[in-house]
């Protein structure tokens, strides 16, 4: 198979992003701006055999892709701010009990219904701290189309790795931009398919984990394995028993699984910034204008460098320290009142200046904007 | 009926259950049982799926594949589980907050769709599980924690409601009368489309006492007197229908099954595809 140049919007991206991993099962909810991810899926899924339901509403949209999951199919919901508000109990649910599927957030300016066709990044801390409770948390934020493509694979891989739903959170740029793509061909992709019990049923314990992952394998429902599931803290057989030991052992485990896997999924993009003393941090589609706003100031003789997150959670502690000990300032552009700079100045540490640049109204931050700020701090 | 090995449908070592002594909801989980065994299921191929509350508790005794959810959303889950593998057998017990308060949205969604699931709901007419507040079938006028002064809400009707929103297959019965439970139930599952059984029952721990309504006994005693088959109801006075309710078998009709139309939707739009490529 051949690589295939098409003109794609993000939203539709996510769509050929899914059905490339092996997406079966959508169930939704409209919302704007992702409705055309909806649409999107419900024109193509019966086409490769897979399901599409439009849900009665973004509670049970949740609950049905996690369903979808259990049935053993690769499963994905899309939704905006006011929707992903609504799924967050269902996604702890998810998280919980460990149910590999994908929650994408076209986020919009919120709160409430807000500007509901200007772009936002005011979830970001929702897509960390959204379901109540403590929990971990795998979200990766594209800034361009083809990065869209790219990171909705990544998605589904590191759900069906560590099975647990991961946030895919597009803003409305990314979601209605339109670029040209260049899709991968199906088989010049990594595709990575949860681990499945071997079939020993006998006293099988659906929560026992055999591997150093942390990740238990999953069955499929239908497959004689009679299994219980709850959202009650459970111990190895899936049962409650309401006991502390049993709820800290599972929660180590759901924080441990992540940290295994931490360096194989944390993405981080670095330019520029061998010489640099100046960084400016980004993520989703300001991270765009950021990569413009340093190309031009350092065609301008400035010695700026530029770090894209792409997976903004679990947080790369790491990369921002080392970022931090490289250079004497960090601008992080942001569109919201200034969430994310908040992570970044905890784990610069002291060791940079860390400089908010934000945008909460429904603008987006221009690359001249950027630059401004990088002169003035120059 | 012989009285068939239920104990395979069991997870044993998990009995005794947490529901009080005198409870209907042991009574629902036995009828769910012997029904899934008269309706001939196949263990392997049959998923249980609950919401939150007492009700919520029964799938953890049951031994297939069960899946114990967030609080009325059980019937979504079980949507998209059946949807993703529509060869599957969908069993979901709710109870009355659960389905009809919190959950009430996609009760009426599953109805109206005709997907083919069984929904057996343990209506106690009150939140056993936090200790007695109302709910949306409790009586008007009776006492509850929430409703210190009287309840003025007015009781719901959720088999009229199921039937209204589209369901195919609508009974109701009462934990007294078991062998008709059993049976609705069994022709619930056998029925290709969505099912609903209202299981009537007591709870005299939190509605009993409080109402002064007596134990087990009394409340079942009053069950027997006040739940009267469909055809004896219509030809009650007035006066006696406002206080007396139908059981039995509600509605039966025949519709297309919603997933059975989603794979002829399959196949339509690939011999399209095929047509046109």
């Amino acid at each position: 198979m051949k690589t295939e140049k098409v003109l794609l919007q993000g939203n539709e991206a996510v769509v050929e992003g899914a059905l490339l991993a092996g997406v079966r099962f959508f169930a939704g909810y409209p919302i704007t701006p992702s409705s055309e991810i909806a649409e999107g899926f419900s024109r193509r899924l019966p086409l490769v055999g897979g399901k599409f339901i439009q849900m009665e509403d973004e509670l049970g949209a949740m609950a049905a892709t996690i369903g979808g999951s259990l049935a053993g199919l690769k499963s994905i919901t899309a939704t905006s701010g006011p929707g992903f508000s609504l799924k967050q109990e269902n996604l702890g649910f998810g998280i919980m009990i460990e149910a590999p599927c994908v929650v994408v957030n076209v986020s919009r300016t919120g709160p409430s219904t807000g500007l509901p066709t200007s772009p936002s990044q005011g979830d970001i801390m929702q897509t960390r701290w959204g379901t109540h409770g403590d929990h971990p948390a795998v979200v990766l934020a594209p800034s361009t189309v083809s990065n869209t493509v790219d990171l909705t694979i990544k998605a589904f891989n590191f759900s069906e790795m560590l099975r647990t739903p991961v946030i895919l959170m597009l803003d409305e740029v990314v979601g209605h931009m339109r670029e040209n793509v260049l899709l991968p061909a199906a088989d010049a992709i990594e595709i990575i398919d949860r681990k499945r019990p071997d079939g020993n049923k006998a006293n099988f314990k659906p929560y026992e984990v055999k591997g150093h992952d942390h990740v238990p394998p999953m069955p499929d429902y239908g497959q004689g394995y009679h299994y219980h599931t709850t959202g009650l803290y459970h111990d190895e057989t899936g049962f409650p028993r309401g006991k502390s030991e049993d709820a800290e052992k599972l929660m180590l485990r759901l924080m441990h699984k992540v940290d295994y896997y931490r360096d194989e999924i944390t993405l981080v993009e670095k330019k520029y910034l061998s010489d640099a003393k100046i960084a400016v941090l980004a993520y989703g589609s300001v991270a765009r204008s950021a990569e413009s706003a340093v190309e031009m100031a350092r065609n301008n003789g400035i010695k700026v460098g530029f770090m894209q997150i792409k997976t903004v959670w679990p947080f790369p502690e790491k990369e921002v320290a080392e970022l931090a000990q490289k250079v004497d300032k960090i601008i992080v552009p942001e569109l919201n009142y200034g969430q994310y700079v908040r992570e970044v100045t905890r784990a610069a540490g002291g060791m940079a200046e860390v400089i908010p640049l934000n945008r909460f109204a429904g603008q987006l931050i221009s690359p001249a904007t950027i630059k401004e700020m990088i002169e003035e701090e120059d | 009926m012989a009285n068939p090995d239920i104990n395979k449908y069991y997870r044993r070592n998990k009995l005794p259950h947490i529901w009080c002594p005198g409870c209907g909801h042991g009574i629902i989980t036995g009828a769910i049982v012997r029904a899934i065994d008269q309706a001939g299921l196949d263990q392997d191929k049959t998923v249980v799926i609950s919401g939150i509350g007492c009700s919520g508790r029964a799938p953890g005794y049951l031994k297939f594949d069960t899946l114990h959810t967030t609080h009325g959303r059980a019937l979504a889950f079980a949507t998209g589980v059946k949807m993703a593998n529509p060869e599957l057998n969908l069993i979901v017990i709710t109870g009355d907050g659960d389905g009809a308060a919190i959950g009430g949205n996609h009760l009426i969604h599953a109805c109206r769709r005709n997907i083919n699931i069984t929904t057996v709901m343990y209506n106690n007419s009150i939140y056993g599980m936090t200790s007695g507040q109302f709910s949306p079938t409790t009586p008007t006028g009776s006492l509850a924690t929430t409703a210190p002064y009287g309840n003025i809400d007015t009781q719901f009707d959720v088999s009229n409601l199921a039937m209204a929103a589209g369901a195919t297959y609508v009974g109701r019965s009462t934990s007294y009368h078991v062998r008709e439970l059993i049976d609705l139930i069994t022709n619930g599952i056998k029925h290709q489309g969505f099912s609903f059984i209202e299981a009537v029952t007591h709870c005299h721990t939190q509605f009993g006492r409080k109402n002064d309504l007596g134990g087990p006994m009394e409340m079942m005693e009053w069950q027997k007197e006040n739940y009267i088959p469909v055809k004896a109801w219509a030809k009650l006075s007035a006066a006696e229908k406002e206080v007396k309710k139908t059981r039995g078998l509600l509605k039966e009709e025949e519709r297309e099954e919603y997933t059975d139309k989603y794979l002829a939707l399959i196949k339509q739009v690939q011999a399209g595809e095929e047509k046109n490529g």
